[in-house]
């Protein structure tokens, strides 16, 4: 696909925003606020970082990506759509009947999604493992794995972050979109994990802090990523929850619950 | 029924993984710390690059399989059927069943003939948790021959498939040569008065009672149904319309294994007496294997005295 520039990328991303609160609007029900926090890598990812080819989902070489935290999925069927895997006309069909737009990422509904998520905790493990079939295989793709401050809670995370550091296994690049929200609450009353950078570099992954919404600090902690040996990377990325629309912002009532039809409307006309 | 034992079924799956191996460079294994007594150790001694020892850590072992599984490979993953299947089950769930990944876990150790080492490490509920996954097939085999055999054919699978092998060695029931096929039950033997369904260690036992039910004038079917799910009905259905008895045999709790997997077809189907043997909703303990299969009413004078019950005899 042909990548896009910094400012086109901000573009697609306020797009990409604008379809995520039209269709949890329309749903009446999923995540805004981890969507639009994890938007920008989403969109880095889809439209200037990742080798794929939405013409052919199941190329062999293209790179991978795993919405670890799966509650995500309107931002990644928004950049689906918008790569051109399906009709982005289709998007508010999300979490309706029949629908391949499941509530959380179906990979059997839909092509381009790599891994079905939304039990917290598994997606880098499934990443490791397609890390590793690369590695086997001689291969040059990437794997992406977006993962979540709350994620930090399961055990499953740090089983995969020894073994992947053991293993020495590259070519996984993980971004842990830390919004500093969970469900009930702020990560800092619910089970804080601060020292989060600590934590990986203990883990012996190669780390990068950065601006999640900063395009930018996003291509570049990428770009350097990819020449990492030998060692997983874990890009913290900080980012707002519900990033892009004013009343959202930090507000952890739009963890779960979707904008009403007044919502959507004042949402997009900040959008615009 | 003269007892000779065989080789233990996990030494059979390591032995036939080495095999696999040779024929298929698609396929991997990995385990979580018990390589030399899931004896996939074996595989890794031969293909080390393609043996991945992720450490005492089943979800994420589980997980790790699925994403090499999605890119083509075919992972065989081993550890206690104890652990695998209890502390992997989510990932099951979702990471695998769900995602229609071509997973193969093989739990070792199944049931209570773990023996000394206890109640903790006995999987008792493995085929009940494994079974409730759509998809997913679940294999017990009861000796070397058929452990071979239905690794062979658990390779060749397109689907994730869960296979139970024991600690212990395991009296040998087939000649070498048989053929397996999963989902196809085997009969063993031919009766009119009653049919014994069973798999594992229990498919020996039932063999054995049926020959001291025959020397007291009652005629018995055993069936080795070694594949739980998919479940051989035809087989099922076939044998309760001619003896009308049906008695299911198991190394498992007696909550959700074959029995009751046979007791809702037949209830379905074609409602007949039927009897169980298997554990009775409790925890083991420490002994040796005989004893415990003695102890818990696993062997074949439970399975005659149960027979006897259903027939009024």
């Amino acid at each position: 696909m042909e990548k896009l520039s910094v400012e086109q990328l901000k573009a697609k991303a306020k797009l990409v925003r604008r379809h995520i609160v039209e269709m949890t609007g329309a749903a009446a029900s999923g995540h805004p606020g981890g969507s639009l926090s994890a938007t920008d890598m989403l969109v880095a990812l889809y439209f200037n970082l990742m080798d794929h080819n939405p013409q052919d989902p199941q190329w062999p070489d293209r790179d991978r990506l795993i919405l670890s935290k799966g509650h995500a999925s309107p931002a990644l069927y928004a950049a689906l759509a918008e790569s051109g895997y399906f009709d982005p006309k289709t998007l508010t069909d999300f979490r309706k009947l029949g629908s391949p737009l499941q509530g959380h990422p179906d990979r059997r509904k839909l092509p381009g999604v790599e891994a079905s998520t939304g039990s917290l905790g598994q997606g880098l493990s499934m990443g490791i493992g397609m890390a590793l079939a690369r590695r086997l295989d001689e291969k040059k793709y990437y794997t992406y794995v977006i993962t979540s401050d709350g994620e930090m809670n399961e055990g499953q995370t740090w089983e995969a972050a020894a073994m992947a550091a053991h293993h020495k296994v590259d070519h996984l690049i993980a971004f842990l979109d830390y919004n500093k929200y969970q469900l009930d609450d702020s990560t800092k009353n619910i089970c804080d994990m601060e020292p989060v950078v600590g934590k990986w570099k203990a883990f012996r992954w190669h780390t990068f802090e950065i601006d999640g919404h900063d395009v930018k600090q996003i291509l570049h902690a990428v770009e350097k990523a990819k020449k990492v040996k030998n060692e997983p990377v874990m890009i913290i990325a900080h980012t707002i929850k519900g990033k892009g629309v004013s009343f959202m912002e930090g507000n952890n009532a739009f963890h779960g619950v979707a904008p009403t039809r007044e919502e959507v409307e004042k949402a997009l006309k900040e959008l615009s | 029924m003269q007892k000779i034992l065989g080789k233990a079924t996990r030494d059979a799956y390591g032995e036939t993984l080495v095999e696999i191996g040779k024929m298929n460079p698609n396929v991997v294994v990995l385990d979580a710390d018990l390589s030399k007594a899931t004896k996939s150790v074996l595989f890794s001694e031969k293909f080390p690059e393609r043996f991945f020892n992720v450490g005492i850590q089943e979800a994420n072992l589980v997980g790790v399989a699925a994403g090499l599984a999605s890119c083509g490979k075919i992972p065989f993953i081993s550890s206690f059927a104890s652990f695998l299947v209890s502390k992997g089950f989510d990932q099951f769930r979702m990471g695998v069943a769900f995602s229609e990944l071509n997973v193969k876990v093989v739990g070792s150790h199944g049931g209570i003939t773990v023996g000394e080492d206890g109640a903790s490490q006995m999987a008792i509920e493995d085929v009940a948790l494994m079974t409730s996954l759509p998809g997913f097939s679940v294999v017990v085999p009861s000796d070397e021959v058929s452990t071979r055999a239905l690794v062979l054919e658990t390779a060749k699978h397109l689907g994730p498939v869960y296979v139970r092998t024991g600690r212990p060695k395991a009296p040998v029931v087939y000649k070498t040569g048989t053929d397996f096929k999963i989902g196809k039950g085997i009969r063993l033997r031919e009766g009119k008065d009653l049919t014994i369904i069973a798999n594992g260690l229990e498919v020996f036992e039932a063999l054995e009672a049926a020959e001291r039910l025959a020397e007291e004038g009652i005629s018995a079917s055993v069936i080795d149904m070694h594949t739980v799910k998919p479940l051989d009905t035809d087989l099922i259905l076939e044998e309760a319309k001619r003896t009308g008895h049906v008695l299911v045999a198991e190394e498992h709790q007696i909550w959700g294994g074959l029995g009751s997997a046979v007791a809702t077809f037949l209830a379905k189907k074609h409602p007949c007496k039927m009897g169980f043997v298997a554990i009775q909703d409790t925890f083991a303990e420490s002994g040796r294997a005989d004893e415990l299969l003695e102890k818990y009413g696993l062997t074949h004078p439970y399975i005659i005295k149960t027979a006897k019950k259903i027939l009024g005899r």
